[in-house]
């Protein structure tokens, strides 16, 4: 009887230790991110003393610099990553070559590797599984809740914002031909939830195109991300390149230039990214 | 032969002088191994993740006790990129000797001559044009189907540089290195052209190529090509006697009973394989083939015999050497191995164009 007493005492403890909410202790120690959304996505989430690694596009918040940098996202080590000892890899869809991700699994250490789309529902997916990996669904619940009402409050904000400014995104133009965002690219999502109008929607991906048939298409604003601007000889290397001059932005020294993790990762700064993009592309105007 | 105070009084014999030259061949060859299978050790226990040597080593023997992570990345990371190593630096410094023997020009080498560019070309045609001109190619040669676009493309370019130096006696001096440059440049301008219409991840997969690493080798993608690399520097091996008596002159060649245009046939057929297969698993790795047999040559002459195995271990020993530098110097970050060997190797073709300046110009 005592016995029997002492074994359904074990079994009730064990089960309520089974059913006992997961505390944030609880789950990985050792994360390495990989992606800036990623990274950020961790940092919203109050998680950022679990990372011990990052790639080198996560810049954001500052004090991830700190971590280990084991290089671009696209062209990682597989022994650079474990050598983090990490116990859970978080990596954007983007992370590769896959098969370095496969090494990586292959030792052991499971790989979380989230969805991309441009598109809010794609980043509350990512924040949904990014949680859920780290055992904090609770605050991912939060998270996405107040990301939802943001980006919902900020493309009110943008619809009653006036006209359809015309956009031409470069992506890169240091030493070669400059490349424009064509459809089903971060920057084309972003310009369609800016209120804007891509002016290269008929290309698919970023294609290197000539400044003229660029020009041509009358763009109001032109955006980039900083370093292309840098690259570019800055606003003034912009609106004076010999193409480019006659265009309506470059008359109005209309040139939006972002960090390309806050602007096109579609992490959770997307709605202010939104916002700010939005009142950019129809007022800046470049010192 | 000699007096008893060791001072010589007759002239040495020709036995004497062989078996001095096997000598010190055999030493050199030692040294070579030697020093090949220190740096496939340092390979195996030096890396980013901090791994003691004798758990580096005892990860090699199977044992039943449960995988650790230090065991997992020795047998899942670090042996088949050793293995990888070993077979795609010797077949680079083969192929390079194989190569400066056949057009007798000591500046011929796989990067330099366009055959490793031709077998990059290939490589990008099969990613990014193959899934829709020939699906059905890639489903009946699976893992073979990157070696074999890259042995095609490899193929092709060395064919060409062949047939042009036939034309007009390219073959020796600059103008075999201008045809190369010709060559790399379609073949850059068409892997310009695959970068313009592919999608974003075959664009991924593209830039890998151009840049060169060891870093992407698994178990399922290694046999194909190292086989057929294994096959291509054995069968080279075999060349080496007909080579050296092709070195006295092509007339010279056929009187003495080489069959000239069959040994032609089997290096251009063995470079091809050996190159394309290492492309297809590594992307550009220059200069290699073009060090590794001068050291050779600057150690133990331009016999073939010697040549040949020289250039295979040391060609490995090179690549252990800079992929070991490759994955230490920014850990956790990796530098791609071929802007190594081309920061080394560069400087090393301007000292061969000085060297060579009268012969070529």
């Amino acid at each position: 009887m005592n016995q029997m007493l002492r074994f359904c005492l074990l079994i009730a403890s064990l089960a309520l230790l089974a059913t006992a909410p997961a505390r944030a202790e609880d789950g990985p120690k050792r994360v390495v991110a990989l992606g800036s959304e990623i990274t950020e996505i961790v940092d919203a989430l109050g998680e950022t003393k679990r990372l011990v690694g990052r790639d080198s596009t996560s810049l954001y918040p500052p004090e991830v610099t700190a971590l280990p940098d084991v290089g671009y996202v696209r062209q990682l080590g597989a022994e650079g990553v474990l050598s983090l000892r990490p116990d859970l890899i978080l990596a954007s869809a983007t992370a590769g070559p896959p098969e370095v991700l496969a090494q990586i699994r292959s030792a052991g250490v499971p790989i979380v590797q989230l969805s991309e789309a441009f598109t809010l529902d794609s980043l509350l997916k990512k924040v949904a599984d990014i949680a859920k990996a780290l055992q904090v669904e609770a605050r991912g619940a939060e998270l996405s809740e107040k990301l939802r009402r943001d980006t919902q409050e900020a493309e009110a904000a943008v619809a009653k914002m006036e006209g359809h400014p015309k956009v031409l995104f470069i992506i890169a133009a240091a030493g070669g031909a400059p490349m424009a965002a064509g459809r089903q690219t971060g920057a084309d999502a972003m310009i369609a939830l800016a209120g804007g109008e891509n002016v290269f929607a008929e290309h698919t991906g970023y294609k290197a195109v000539s400044l003229e048939a660029a020009a041509a298409a009358a763009p109001d604003a032109i955006a980039m991300m900083a370093h292309t601007l840098d690259n570019m000889g800055g606003a003034t290397g912009v609106a004076t390149n010999p193409a480019l001059k006659l265009t309506p932005a470059a008359k109005t020294r209309r040139i939006v230039a972002r960090e390309g993790g806050y602007l096109l990762a579609f992490g959770p700064r997307l709605p202010q990214a939104i916002t700010d993009f939005a009142k950019a592309i129809r007022s800046e105007a470049a010192q | 032969m000699t007096s008893a105070a060791g001072v010589r009084t007759e002239p040495p014999t020709l036995a004497e002088l062989r078996a001095a030259q096997d000598r010190s061949r055999r030493v050199l060859l030692a040294v070579l191994l030697v020093g090949m299978v220190a740096a496939a050790i340092a390979e195996l226990v030096i890396g980013p993740a901090k791994i003691s040597v004798y758990d580096a080593l005892m990860a090699l023997w199977p044992s039943s006790e449960p995988a650790t992570q230090a065991s997992e990345i020795v047998q899942a990371i670090r042996l088949p990129r050793l293995l990888l190593a070993l077979c795609v630096g010797a077949t680079l410094g083969v192929c390079g000797a194989a190569l400066q023997g056949l057009f007798r020009n000591p500046l011929a080498d796989p990067t330099i001559i366009g055959v490793s560019g031709g077998g990059v070309l290939g490589a990008g045609l099969v990613i990014v044009a193959g899934k829709t001109l020939a699906p059905g190619f890639l489903a009946v040669a699976g893992l073979f189907a990157l070696p074999l676009g890259a042995f095609a493309g490899s193929m092709i370019a060395i064919i060409a540089v062949y047939g042009m130096s036939r034309i007009s006696g390219l073959a020796s001096g600059s103008a075999l290195i201008l045809a190369g440059i010709a060559i790399n440049a379609i073949c850059d301008g068409a892997l310009g052209y695959l970068n313009f219409i592919a999608f974003d991840d075959q664009l991924r997969e593209l830039v890998f190529w151009r840049l060169g690493s060891l870093g992407r080798v698994t178990w399922t993608s290694l046999p194909p090509a190292a086989v057929l690399m294994v096959i291509s520097v054995l069968l080279m091996l075999r060349v080496a006697p007909s080579l050296n008596v092709y070195l006295l002159g092509e007339r010279e060649a056929v009187h003495l009973g080489v069959n000239v245009e069959r040994m032609k046939r089997v290096i251009i057929l063995l470079v091809a394989l050996g190159v394309g297969s290492a492309v297809a698993l590594t992307g550009l790795i220059g200069f290699i083939g073009l060090a590794a047999p001068h050291i050779i040559r600057l150690f133990a002459g331009a016999d073939h015999r010697i040549v040949l195995p020289g250039s295979a271990l040391l060609g490995a020993l090179l690549i252990l050497c800079a992929d070991l530098i490759a994955r230490t110097a920014v850990a956790p970050a990796e530098l791609p191995i071929g802007l190594l060997t081309s920061a080394l190797g560069g400087p090393f073709f301007l000292w061969m164009l000085m060297r060579y300046r009268r012969e070529l110009f």
